[in-house]
């Protein structure tokens, strides 16, 4: 079920690449774990995100989540319909609830990231 | 970690199960939210057979009760409830709870799951001198709530107990589908429902029979995250976050729990001399201002001084903004006040709002 072009990290983020530029959002198995999003605190445009480094929260009914950037880059966009719209988070997280949009700085830095089929087995670890 | 009876129930209709207290219990089933609007539009069915039950027995069970709660046990006729507390001789509380008169000799407290050992061993260190017994009852009553406005249409047809007869915080004793049971109409959500007790070592027999009943009514099997919410709207208290051994009674705004005239108890001094000299503190409601959502434990602000900290604090699903309880100097409890929280280093406003935040509309 995750798709192939995305990347993945161990906090259940993704990035998907296009061109120089990367889109990221959190994965599937990361929404089911905080339930319903009410709530998502974005970088402001222009902010210099370095690897991992926290680039928001999200805020579900009963929790507070730091979402880390998968890769280092400049913020170029965030997902405004997330802001009257949080559920698009649970209901589509890998497409319309994307988060922000990100000019890759290095993308040797994906080398850090699990593939698709990486990422399933890691989780498959995490369940047991 | 303790499981319910109705455990096999959760994990066969795919709850996320947490620990809370000791016990396994459900989260949620099918989202927060949606759980949370079913109780407020339809009816949703919960498991609270975490809560603990401590029954008191014996020719002087009255006067025991008495001593233990501010409110008016005397009131209590072997068909009814009351809301009330277990109190410190400071008038601060151990526990908050539910009193029912099973019998004129026999009273059930239904307390909360984090405090039913502590509260066990606080009613047994003060029945000296009272001719009584005490049973921990907490393991072997299972506790189903059915709330939400259509909560006495998905009940009736199981059972013969005429439920439209029993009054708010009225009892009966009776069958529901083939099993021995305490009804109330009582609970934690601000709708009306009911509270079912009961000792079968099949509860799951209820709870199958009022989800298969409620099917037509789009009944949903609710977790603790709603229950949650479902309370902070309808200002209900939560032991440990909003009162505690360090809140009195007054300070909580349940004065009217308080039965001064009834004769002594616990804390009668100390909560008689508070009322008298006036409450410095009052925990109160607000909605935020600003965007985000506040948690309990974030810090409170008036004037540029941390004052408190947010006793509960969550979104509400039903009026779809950030609500919270928080105490504040009594100077600044008025309706209409503004302060801020802190969240995440920044402060936003917050004003003080009257509460419950939620009330349903009551049938004219």
């Amino acid at each position: 079920m995750y798709s192939d072009d995305f990347y993945y990290t161990k906090d259940h983020e993704w990035v998907k690449i296009k061109g120089d530029k990367g889109i990221v959002g959190i994965t599937d198995f990361a929404q089911k774990q905080l339930g319903d999003v009410v709530y998502v605190e974005f970088p402001k445009i222009g902010a210099q995100l370095e690897f991992h480094q926290s680039l928001g929260v999200i805020e579900s009914v009963k929790a507070v989540s730091d979402i880390y950037s998968p890769i280092s880059g400049e913020v170029i966009k965030i997902n405004e319909e997330l802001n009257n719209s949080p559920e698009l988070l649970n209901e589509d997280p890998h497409g319309k609830g994307w988060i922000i949009h990100l000019k890759i700085k290095d993308k040797e830095e994906l080398e850090k990231l699990m593939s698709a089929s990486e990422y399933e087995k890691f989780l498959e670890g995490l369940e047991e | 970690m303790k499981k319910t009876r109705l455990n096999s129930c959760h994990k066969k209709l795919g709850a996320k199960l947490i620990g809370f207290f000791g016990w396994e219990m459900p989260v949620e089933f099918s989202g927060i939210i949606k759980e949370h609007l079913a109780v407020r539009q339809k009816a949703g069915l919960f498991d609270v057979s975490h809560m603990g039950e401590i029954v008191i027995s014996g020719k002087q069970a009255l006067d025991f009760v008495q001593y233990l709660t501010p409110n008016n046990a005397a009131r209590l006729t072997p068909n009814k409830a009351q809301y009330s507390a277990l109190t410190t001789p400071r008038g601060t509380f151990i526990d908050d709870l539910l009193v029912y008169c099973l019998d004129e000799d026999r009273y059930l407290l239904v307390v909360n799951a984090a405090n039913s050992d502590k509260d066990y061993e606080w009613v047994i260190s003060h029945k000296e001198g009272f001719n009584v017994q005490v049973e921990n009852k907490c393991d072997d009553y299972s506790q189903l709530a059915l709330q939400g406005p259509k909560a006495m249409e998905i009940l009736q047809p199981l059972t013969k107990i005429n439920l439209e007869e029993m009054n708010i915080f009225g009892v009966s004793w009776g069958n529901v589908a083939g099993e021995d049971t305490i009804v109330s109409r009582t609970g934690y959500t601000g709708e009306d429902g009911f509270e079912i007790y009961t000792l079968s070592q099949n509860p799951d027999k209820i709870w199958d029979a009022i989800l298969e009943e409620g099917k037509a009514f789009d009944v949903l099997p609710v977790g603790l995250g709603a229950r949650d919410t479902l309370r902070l709207e309808a200002r209900l208290m939560l032991y440990g976050n909003d009162i505690d051994e360090t809140t009195t009674v007054l300070e909580a705004d349940l004065s009217w729990l308080i039965k001064f005239k009834k004769g002594n108890f616990l804390g009668r001094d100390a909560l008689l001399k508070q009322k008298e000299e006036g409450i410095k503190r009052k925990i109160i409601g607000f909605e935020i201002l600003g965007r985000g959502i506040v948690r309990s434990h974030y810090h409170v602000f008036v004037d540029g001084e941390k004052v408190s900290e947010v006793s509960s604090g969550s979104f509400s699903p039903f009026l779809k903004k950030s609500i919270g309880l928080t105490y504040l100097p009594i100077e600044h409890t008025e309706i209409g006040t503004e302060f801020e929280i802190e969240i995440r280093g920044n402060r936003v406003k917050a004003v003080v709002v009257s509460t419950p935040f939620y009330k349903r509309n009551e049938k004219a």
